[in-house]
């Protein structure tokens, strides 16, 4: 019995409320919570709204891609991503399929401001698609710069440590808890330091976007790797 | 891997150049295509009914028909396509679950001719989604239970070679089995009802010798109803050992609740036997009487209503504690009103708080006997909240009680609760062995060395120019070990590890080595390591090659064992490994298996925290350190040993 003269009413009380105040049109108080619900929910709409990529000749000549990849890609894309746009969750959980064991969600957090190029918080196939243009038939230049520009992750032109160990912990947050050897704390750091000890060349605690490419481009693996993926479509 | 995804592969082996200038090792060679199709257009007729769909979209599911090479078993050359003569009504959910990955369950369909096409396309209906798989595993069941319950009616017919205690048993439990059964089944029952009857006689008074009070027949008739009561109780105990004789665990039917009441019903009569017809005693042989009265509960075994209702009440037990829970505290509340609301009330009935309590029981069940009222105002005004909220207090629970028992009573119909139980375990290790499949497929095919072969072949392509057949047989042999996609996701797998200079293990092994993390040695990794079950993983096959030499200022109970990396790295580095060993009572049961072995941690005195530090070893100059055995341990310092 005493349970229910304690139990809340909510809505109750907000009706009571809003009847109050509408006694007192005057009053500039900020609108009760439900209509910018409201108003939230018509922006979403309208984004919900599907997003068109430009026309395929436009990509054609901006990426470096056929008429035929771009449409196998479009397909793909648009199979995944019905509404035309990637935000982060989906980007996140797309990517994190790829990697079943580990947690992939930080990487993939980095690469989606890498491919989001103008930062509108969502990737479009048109970023999409110039991202991959880059990754896959781009100069080795290309390629370098598009990676210097991923591991600067506030974009100012300089890597410092603390930026690459946050990378480095994302890519060793994929491989997950069941690796062999056993993961340590330090591994990533002393990862880190490797990286820098190879790429810094003035010693100076950052690396640049010239000592990278210079470094990167008298590194045989590195050059090799870069030729990797080029089948990849 | 997931569907859908799969169109995504692309991308995500391209972000993977992000990886290059931090990754140390060289990658691995990436698997190419060998003849490059186009993505085309298949037609899949089925019964007359074109389908048409990319190739890609099949290819997603390699492990089902229409997307691993069984199709081509129904390729159809004349008219190109492929012809599958199955119910192209089915097909449609069917192919929708190559398009967008979720399987549906159509309504209208009949749950066998569905089932009979999953298991023809070789889809396993426990990836049925979330949204139709209700209505599926409802379906099913009740399907089930009418074929079961047609299957029961036809095994009358008596199995051969059933001892005759096991037909006595089944005569006990299933009285429609034989004529035999039925009529003991019958006579028992008749005898528990003129035992009750007898009992509920004894107190009726009988007529009265002219100048005596009126006695109970039971007095006046004693040898009469003494000697129904010992037919009866003979009966009862012949029933409960011939019961006993058959029961297949005698323990455990001595433990079961019939068997019980069984007891109960016919002991007092026993204890009566044997105590003598003393003053003193016979007050509590009254006492005993009383059980007698549970012979009522022996035809629970004759009602399947009763039995319900006494599990109902079982189940129900956290409802009916909150009932009789809400009650008491209400009872208490009004009593303590009430008592104090008429204690200045002259001759008042309510003399203490316990008093009251009867007065407030009366009153919230709305009984309202009227030997106890309240005479003051606030008495009374107290009395009527007390009788409204009672109402209230009793009408809230029951509602929830009278719809679990008929919940329970419509699910004991017919089904199990209990294979309910064990078929959703089921489905949930079936899912996540077909979500974990991607992961264990990568570390199987690592194991079974099949991804180097892949490697090899598609590193050698003019091997494919050689023959037409060669190439198919190749060809065949590649797809039935790895679709395309596969060995391209496993190869950014690689990469990740190359990057990462750590591998993927499993579950198992990854326990295996973090208990016995530096005690390894590594041979060579050579991929003729044969790959067992998968499960027990193969990687743990390495350990048999460990050493460990017992240092002289250890406690009794810790080793060191020198650390060897099996990657030497190239660049001096400092390592840190600690291990943590817990008891073993609380390891799983996989690393009880392999404690067997000579580990050296002998864990038997609880728990040891061994802290190994090992001193780098200068930098090792070999650029393939993976292949390379460790070099002799003695460069290694082991330094430090705490055993708490």
């Amino acid at each position: 019995m005493l349970y229910f003269l304690g139990y809340p009413q909510n809505g109750h009380r907000r009706g009571v409320r809003a009847r109050l105040m509408r006694l007192f049109p005057c009053s500039t108080a900020k609108k009760p919570s439900a209509s910018n619900q409201n108003s939230v929910e018509d922006e979403l709409e309208l984004s919900a709204v599907r997003h068109r990529p430009e026309g395929l000749e436009q990509l054609e000549a901006q990426t470096r891609f056929s008429r035929k990849e771009l449409q196998i890609l479009y397909r793909g894309f648009k199979n995944e991503c019905p509404s035309g746009v990637v935000n982060e969750d989906t980007f996140k959980d797309i990517y994190a399929q790829f990697f079943p064991q580990g947690d992939a969600s930080t990487y993939a957090h980095f690469l989606f401001n890498a491919f989001d190029t103008d930062h509108n918080g969502s990737v479009s196939f048109e970023d999409f698609v110039m991202g991959l243009s880059i990754l896959l038939r781009g100069t080795v230049q290309e390629k370098l710069n598009w990676a210097f520009n991923l591991y600067d992750i506030n974009k100012d032109g300089y890597i410092t440590k603390e930026e690459m160990l946050d990378i480095m912990k994302a890519i060793y947050d994929m491989m997950g808890k069941c690796t062999y050897p056993v993961l340590k704390e330090e591994t990533p750091r002393q990862h880190v330091e490797i990286f820098f000890q190879k790429m810094d060349k003035n010693k100076d605690g950052v690396v640049t976007i010239d000592e990278f490419i210079d470094c990167c481009q008298n590194d045989e693996n590195i050059m090799r790797s870069m030729h990797l993926f080029e089948n990849v479509i | 891997m997931a569907a859908g995804v799969a169109a995504w592969l692309p991308f995500a082996r391209a972000a993977a150049i992000g990886w290059m200038p931090v990754a140390n090792l060289p990658m691995p060679v990436a698997p190419t295509e060998k003849n490059k199709r186009q993505d085309e257009l298949i037609i899949l007729n089925v019964s007359g009914r074109r389908f048409q769909t990319w190739r890609n979209t099949l290819d997603r599911y390699p492990d089902t028909l229409l997307g691993s090479s069984e199709k081509e078993f129904f390729y159809n050359e004349e008219t190109k396509e492929y012809f599958f003569d199955r119910d192209p009504d089915v097909f449609r959910s069917v192919l929708n679950f190559y398009r967008t990955g979720k399987l549906h369950y159509p309504r209208y369909e009949c749950i066998s001719s569905y089932d009979e096409e999953l298991a023809f396309f070789g889809i396993i209906p426990e990836i049925i989604g979330d949204c139709c798989y209700e209505e599926y595993k409802d379906r099913k069941r009740e399907n089930a239970e009418r074929l079961m319950d047609d299957q029961e009616d036809n095994k009358d017919s008596k199995l051969p070679n059933m001892t005759f205690r096991e037909t006595m048993w089944r005569a006990f439990e299933n009285p429609h089995t034989s004529t035999m059964a039925l009529v003991f089944y019958y006579v028992t029952g008749f005898f528990i009802a003129i035992s009750v009857i007898t009992n509920v006689v004894e107190t009726v008074p009988c007529g009265s010798a002219p100048n005596q009070k009126e006695v109970p027949c039971g007095e006046r008739y004693t040898v009469a109803f003494f000697c129904m009561d010992t037919a009866c109780v003979m009966i009862f105990t012949v029933e409960y050992l011939m019961r006993l004789f058959a029961a297949p665990s005698r323990y455990r039917f001595m433990r079961s609740v019939m068997s019980i009441i069984d007891v109960v019903a016919i002991l007092p009569y026993y204890i009566g036997l044997v105590m003598t017809d003393n003053e003193d005693v016979s007050g509590a042989f009254v006492t005993l009487r009383v059980f007698r009265v549970f012979r009522i509960f022996k035809f629970s075994r004759h009602s399947q209503g009763l039995r319900i209702l006494g599990y109902t009440l079982k189940s129900c037990a956290s409802e009916l504690g909150f009932l009789l829970f809400s009650l008491t505290m209400a009872i208490i509340i009004f009593a303590t009103v009430m008592f104090y609301a008429e204690k200045g009330s002259s001759s008042s009935k309510f003399t203490s708080i316990p008093a009251s309590f009867w007065y407030t029981i009366v009153t919230m069940t709305t009984l309202g006997y009227g030997d106890m009222v309240p005479k003051t105002i606030a008495g009374k005004i107290f009395g009527s909240i007390c009788s409204l909220s009672g109402v209230l207090v009793i009408a809230l629970p029951v509602p929830v009680i009278v719809s679990n028992f008929s919940r329970i009573y419509h699910q004991n119909q017919r089904a199990d609760k209990r294979r309910a139980q064990k078929v959703q375990k089921a489905r949930l290790a079936r899912i996540r062995i077909s979500k974990t499949g991607s992961s264990s497929a990568f570390l199987h095919s690592k194991r079974n060395g099949l991804f180097n072969e892949a490697l090899e072949l598609t590193q050698l392509p003019y091997k494919m120019n050689f023959s037409d057949q060669s190439s198919i047989e190749e060809e065949q042999r590649l797809s039935k070990s790895t679709s395309l996609l596969e060995s391209q996701h496993h190869h950014l797998l690689h990469c990740l590890e190359k990057t990462t200079n750590h591998e993927f293990v499993d579950e198992q092994c990854y326990q295996q080595s973090y208990l016995e993390a530096g005690l390894q040695t590594y041979p060579s990794r050579s991929p003729s390591l044969s790959s067992q079950d998968g499960v027990t993983g193969t990687c743990c096959t390495r350990r048999s090659k460990k050493r460990h030499t017992p240092l002289p200022n250890a406690s009794a109970q810790a080793h060191m064992h020198p650390l060897t990396h099996p990657h030497a790295h190239q660049q001096g580095l400092q390592e840190l490994s600690t291990i943590h060993i817990q008891p073993l009572s609380t390891s799983r049961s996989s690393l009880n298996m392999r404690v067997d072995e000579p580990a050296p941690l002998n864990c038997q005195s609880g728990q040891i925290t061994t802290a190994i530090i090992s001193i780098p070893t200068p930098p090792a100059t070999t650029p393939e350190g993976d292949a390379h055995p460790p070099a002799g341990p003695a460069h290694q310092n082991v330094v430090k040993v705490s055993a708490l």
